[in-house]
């Protein structure tokens, strides 16, 4: 077998679990699981989608939001276990597959237009 | 010792039981074939021989194609010897070795050609700093390697001294890497973070215990 496939067997024995479709411009919402000693605990993050990463099991998305002023990015691995659930809350109409340009925006102009269904 | 030929195929990352991200390097480990049992009697040492990956017949040399017909196998493309494999080991000429010979969760070493790099500058190749400052009459030397030795003693520079020069493409050996997981249907092993060489290389892994 060549080497790209072998390496896709390997990363095909991750799990995925099913997620709705989303994109960058998108607002989300994700629940994920906090471990304190040996208690577990959800909590949620929501905010704008930057990126999608990679691909297969080794995929990425970043997600941004403003908290007390100060703006926040967290990356999840798209198969981490430790993510229990992902709600797309908005749809955002971007023009570009990684938006950065977010960063340097602020207030009224950081806003993105809702995609209308 | 134990050890078998394997082939880098590529990086990925995989969980483990407590939800943690591990890089992982995918090996294709074997199925490798005892081609020879070198002994003090004949040859002067002992060895075993091991050959990996198969090899076109219009490929391979008449003495080749000899030698692994005395084994009884077909042309392979890499052949090692490994000396003190496991002692009172009961290995055969023909018998094959797969990634069954290792258990998940030890720890083992791996033998690679790391990537050549070119010709490269001190700063690259040895971790010079080079020169910091913009002022104080400096101009084009940002990279320069500095003095390389001192005035009429000794009037020469000392063997060694470390220069410029091609990088890279050395046989380099990773110690102490963790076996994750472990495929044997499909001969993988997957050791925790890298290993020397490009993917396709071939690489030797190795326990010592």
């Amino acid at each position: 077998m060549s080497n790209k496939s072998l390496l896709t067997l390997v990363e095909n024995l991750t799990e995925i679990k099913e997620m709705p479709v989303f994109k960058a411009g998108d607002t989300v919402t994700v629940t994920y699981k906090i471990r304190e000693g040996t208690k577990e605990r959800l909590q949620k993050y929501s905010g704008v989608v930057l990126q999608r990463k990679g691909r297969g099991s080794t995929e990425t998305f970043t997600v941004r939001k403003i908290s007390n002023n100060i703006g926040v990015e967290r990356i999840f691995p798209i198969a981490s276990p430790f993510i229990d659930e992902v709600v797309v809350n908005k749809r955002g109409v971007v023009r570009r597959a990684r938006i950065f340009y977010l960063r340097e925006l602020r207030g009224k102009k950081a806003r993105i237009k809702e995609k209308r269904v | 010792m134990s050890g078998i030929i394997g082939k880098k195929i590529g990086m990925t990352s995989v969980y483990d039981d407590s939800g943690r991200n591990i890089p992982v390097t995918v090996i294709e480990a074997g199925p490798c074939v005892v081609t020879q049992i070198k002994t003090k009697q004949s040859d002067g040492y002992e060895a075993i021989q091991v050959a990996f990956d198969e090899k076109k017949d219009k490929h391979t040399t008449k003495a080749l194609k000899g030698h692994f017909a005395k084994a009884g196998v077909s042309p392979k493309k890499i052949v090692r010897e490994f000396t003190r494999f496991e002692v009172g080991h009961q290995k055969k000429v023909g018998e094959t070795l797969d990634a069954s010979i290792f258990i998940e969760g030890e720890y083992i070493d791996v033998v690679g050609t790391s990537k050549g790099k070119g010709f490269q500058g001190v700063v690259r190749r040895h971790g010079f700093s080079g020169v910091g400052d913009q002022t104080h009459g400096q101009h084009n030397r940002l990279r320069a390697p500095g003095s390389i030795g001192a005035s009429s003693w000794p009037s020469r520079v000392f063997k060694g001294m470390r220069m410029a020069g091609r990088m890279g493409n050395s046989r380099v050996k990773m110690i102490n890497l963790q076996v994750i997981k472990i495929d044997k249907e499909n001969n993988l092993i997957l050791v925790k973070g890298s290993i020397p060489g490009a993917n396709g290389s071939y690489v030797i892994v190795e326990r010592w215990s």
